[in-house]
């Protein structure tokens, strides 16, 4: 117990060094100027046993991360979305089989099986949560985030949807029908948020610029495009 | 299982705590957990479920530790479980005397092509569907003490089948090597007020992808 609750201090310590970083481009130089925690170690040496067994290529592992870090993530969700606002045919494909849409414009993988997109319209808002674990639709909105894998949000999204919005700065019309989807099968979620308005000039690499990830999981709404020399 | 991970509609956990310009790793060893799982899920050998061992945490250490560090518990079992490693070769951190040296499954030349592959999914007609879309179904009140996904707050709860989602092994067995058990999967809605109260808005629903082991006619 004694070693389980040190790992977690060090952990939490571990965690915070990197949310207190100010130099936002390289988090990790501020983690690796720190102490290695007792878990960094034991990952270090589980790696080295693995390589010294030849269970793993350290190159491959190189690769996956940078796939991890650089391939994956919300950037791909917004470009399906974006592709579905200014393509009707691509939207009615996306809503009835995301996974195939998805792959139209290049992207799958793992946790993309069985994706399902669903749609906000100004009389429904869709959010999306996994009560039981973490998951969440890899090929489109990359890793998820701590929040998302968080105990508040894990619990709250189901039984308080609106106001886990509210602490997004989401502030739904009491008319509006939230629909909640808990990801406790094989499906994986995306939202298809609603293309704001007076984006009617904006072609569809300005449109995905304005997509969030946070839009994509239904905790937050895309904004329009701000006005130039006004305030956000 | 009863377990703390199924903490859908619990109120006490406090607000959500959300980070500006989250990088998508905190630490290079969250990296390289994520990377070795990936890697060596290219062998086949990892044996047993991910989520089990996370899910048999003792609750406080549940709560405590990072999910990277829950990930690294589950990893370590299932390298156990698949014989990968050995508890001795863990503790000491060098392949035990006279050990085979194996060939990496995954070669950086493969990852790309690996990380994009798409898992496939049991073909639809495998067993016939027992519900239709439209059906009103209640979820079963059943506690297993092993895993399940279906989370206590819909439980003896009912809804309207709203799509037929396939067929998917039953993880209640599956997980633990007794058998795939294919069965169909269904998109169920839960009306925010059946499974909260009247304190819930009208118009609000949860949905929940069930199996059909975990449904019966309401």
């Amino acid at each position: 117990m004694d070693t389980t609750r040190r790992d977690f201090l060090t952990a939490a310590a571990t965690v915070a060094g990197a949310t207190a970083t100010t130099d936002l481009a390289h988090p990790e130089d501020h983690v690796h100027s720190e102490v290695p925690s007792d878990v960094a170690l034991r990952v270090k040496s589980l790696e080295s046993l693995l390589v010294e067994k030849g269970l793993v290529d350290q190159a491959a592992l190189d690769a996956v991360v940078d796939v991890y870090e650089n391939k994956v993530g919300p950037r791909n969700g917004a470009r399906v979305v974006a592709r579905a606002w200014v393509d009707p045919a691509y939207k009615q494909r996306l809503l009835t089989n995301g996974t195939a849409a998805i792959a139209e414009l290049g992207f799958s993988g793992e946790q993309g099986q069985a994706i399902t997109v669903v749609e906000n319209t100004p009389q429904v808002h869709n959010l999306i949560v996994c009560t039981l674990c973490s998951c969440y639709p890899w090929p489109v909105l990359g890793l998820p985030p701590v929040w998302y894998k968080s105990a508040p949000y894990r619990s709250r999204a189901v039984i308080d949807p609106r106001g886990v919005l509210r602490e997004f700065g989401t502030q739904l019309p009491d008319d509006v029908e939230v629909r909640v989807w808990d990801s406790a099968a094989e499906a994986r979620f995306m939202v298809l948020p609603e293309r704001p308005a007076g984006t009617e000039h904006l072609g569809e690499e300005a449109l995905a610029a304005l997509v969030t990830r946070d839009a994509m999981i239904g905790v937050a709404k895309v904004l329009p495009p701000a006005t130039t020399g006004g305030r956000q | 299982m009863n377990g703390i991970h199924d903490m859908g509609g619990m109120q006490d956990m406090g607000p959500v705590e959300t980070e500006k310009n989250e990088p998508v790793f905190h630490a290079r060893w969250e990296a390289r957990v994520a990377a070795i799982g990936r890697a060596l899920a290219a062998t086949g050998k990892l044996k047993g479920g991910l989520r089990p061992p996370i899910e048999n945490l003792p609750p406080l250490d549940y709560l405590r530790m990072s999910y990277y560090e829950k990930r690294l518990v589950s990893l370590v079992e299932r390298m156990l479980a698949g014989g990968l490693v050995t508890r001795a070769e863990l503790d000491s951190g060098s392949p035990a005397a006279g050990s085979a040296k194996s060939v990496p499954a995954l070669k950086p030349v493969d990852v790309l092509s690996f990380m994009r592959r798409t898992p496939s999914l049991l073909n639809d007609n495998l067993v016939a569907a027992r519900f239709q879309v439209g059906q009103s179904v209640r979820a079963r009140n059943i506690n297993p003490v092993t895993h399940t996904r279906l989370p206590r707050y819909a439980r003896g709860k009912s809804g309207v089948i709203e799509r037929d989602r396939g067929v998917a092994p039953f993880p209640d067995t599956s997980v633990y090597g007794q058998g795939d058990k294919p069965q169909h999967v269904y998109s169920v809605r839960f009306s925010a007020r059946e499974v909260w109260g009247a304190g819930a808005a009208a118009q609000d629903a949860v949905y929940i992808d069930l199996w059909e082991d975990y449904l019966e006619p309401a």
